[in-house]
């Protein structure tokens, strides 16, 4: 409603960059607003990832003792993975309220404005990215009670955010391409699945020399591998260009890619 | 009296068990994420965790699939244990549970029936997730006997499990909170011995993982994987679930009856 509302008041009418920035963030303004009405919403997003950060470091942490590792405390090399992890889950639940909207009919109310429908997956997808500040956030603080360090500087931050905010970006859109299809938000299971895999079958828990047989090859094909590489830089050592490149590639990529098949998904639907 | 009393409150819960299993059967949607999951979980653990077998403190054992194998088992039975506790809410939701108090069903095989059909459940899926292991390369070291307790361990915490999300579901006759239980058995599983040894681990966490029950489940069942068969091994690992489920059984009839005696 608040959307629909303020796309009004927005001088040029439907159609126009003003109008559609206007969608744009007025869709984000109700999710956040709908986060704080709701805040059993925000409990998967920041537990989980949480969850994650003190059961991999308390099992895994004398994984550091083996030569190679990459990382003297535990915390160095999972922090950026349950931050990911977290971002992850804070996409798929902007993906889920589209979900929910469309159950509960607000959907075709919008589908119903005059406009275009690019600022309807532009403003879900700008929610997702920054409800995951909130699991990337709190990882972090629990991180630094652990003994984080931050070698690569501040850079290595923005690092660690602009890899969970775009996370979060290809994960609410992959998971808009199965809501607008399927009509439920229990297609967000399947999303799920694909999130939960894809992560682990990268080097979220080990480096990849660690690994062996297909899932070398598989965590080496991984895009998540080059994001979480230029996500955890900056807790392992100075920042470095040939680790940043990639990562930014494949998040570019993957984000294209989610961005296109969610369109396609949205402009099928009928108002 | 007693007897034929008896003999009808058994085949009631046959009944109801066979119910609870023909339920589980139509809804392989339902059961795959159970199987998949930690299937998918020893798959990478496997072959990322490898190196780990050589470091001091870890358990003599020939592959991490030997070592995992255990671990496997549990959380894929606890995928499926509180559907016992969300299909009685389901019942208390859509009017069954009353229609079943109404009959002359006796009132244990209401909880029984459900309990037992799950645990059934969860010993099939045992011996399947045992047999997809040993044809990836585990190996069993305890052999069939060890695999038998195995099934055993899996029918029993699904029994333990499954009592405490009956206990909610008689409470709260809502399948929503009996469902979110299970993020707490996750939880139970990742700070437990499961996928790393205890001895390996460090700081407040070891001192949670060695007191964790399921901790106490998995060294002695892994023991019968890797090392071979001990009858006290074997009795260690069914004793914990056995008294665990002894408790919340006993917690759901109680909660049966104080719902049962209310106006």
């Amino acid at each position: 409603m608040t959307a629909v509302v303020a796309s009004r008041r927005v001088a040029g009418g439907p159609g126009g960059l003003g109008h559609g920035a206007a969608v744009v963030v007025a869709l984000t303004r109700r999710g956040m607003a709908r986060m704080v009405a709701r805040p059993s919403l925000v409990i998967p997003t920041l537990v989980m990832p949480l969850f994650f950060i003190v059961s991999f470091t308390g099992a895994f942490s004398s994984l550091t003792r083996l030569e190679g590792y990459g990382a003297s405390n535990v915390y160095d090399w999972m922090a950026p993975y349950a931050a990911l992890q977290g971002s992850v889950f804070a996409g798929i639940g902007g993906a889920a309220s589209a979900a929910d909207d469309i159950e509960n009919g607000f959907f075709d109310r919008l589908l119903l404005s005059p406009g275009s429908r690019l600022p309807i997956l532009l403003g879900t997808a700008a929610y997702s990215g920054l409800r995951s500040f909130i699991p990337t956030t709190a990882v972090l603080l629990v991180s630094w009670m652990g003994g984080l360090s931050l070698r690569g500087g501040p850079l290595g931050l923005v690092c660690l955010y602009a890899a969970t905010v775009g996370m979060a970006i290809v994960f609410c859109l992959l998971g808009l391409t199965f809501a607008y299809r399927m009509r439920t938000v229990r297609s967000m299971m399947l999303v799920q699945v694909v999130g939960f895999s894809s992560m682990f079958m990268s080097t979220g828990q080990v480096p990849l020399h660690f690994m062996e047989g297909w899932l070398r090859v598989v965590a080496g094909v991984n895009p998540l591998t080059n994001v979480l590489q230029f996500a955890r830089q900056g807790f392992l050592g100075p920042l470095a260009w040939s680790t940043t490149w990639p990562g930014i590639v494949a998040l570019v990529a993957m984000v294209a890619v989610t961005g296109m098949a969610a369109g396609r998904s949205l402009g099928k639907m009928a108002p | 009296m007693a007897g034929p009393g008896l003999a009808l409150a058994v085949r009631q819960t046959i009944e109801l068990a066979r119910r609870s299993v023909l339920a589980e059967r139509r809804q392989l949607l339902n059961v795959l994420p159970g199987l998949v999951f930690p299937l998918l979980l020893a798959a990478v653990y496997s072959r990322q965790f490898s190196r780990a077998l050589a470091m001091p403190g870890f358990p003599e054992v020939d592959s991490f699939l030997d070592f995992i194998l255990p671990a496997c088992i549990v959380q894929a039975v606890s995928f499926g244990a509180t559907a016992a506790g969300t299909e009685l809410a389901l019942d208390i939701e859509n009017g069954f549970f009353d229609r079943l108090i109404a009959s002359p069903v006796a009132r244990f095989p209401i909880l029984l029936g459900r309990l037992a059909g799950a645990s059934l459940v969860a010993a099939i899926k045992a011996a399947i997730l045992v047999a997809i292991f040993l044809a990836f390369g585990a190996e069993v070291k305890g052999g069939p006997a060890a695999v038998l307790v195995i099934m055993a361990v899996a029918a029993l915490l699904v029994l333990a499990i499954g009592g405490v999300g009956q206990v909610l579901a008689i409470r709260t006759g809502s399948q929503e909170a009996v469902a979110a239980t299970f993020p707490l058995v996750f939880v139970g599983i990742f700070m437990s011995s499961a996928f790393f040894p205890t001895a390996l681990m460090s700081g407040w966490f070891r001192v949670v993982a060695e007191n964790n029950p399921i901790t106490w489940v998995i060294d002695p069942t892994r023991r019968l994987v890797i090392a071979g068969w001990s009858t006290g091994d074997a009795i260690q690992a069914m004793a914990v679930p056995a008294a665990v489920t002894l408790v919340t059984v006993s917690l759901a009839i109680l909660a049966l009856h104080r719902k049962l005696g209310r106006p």
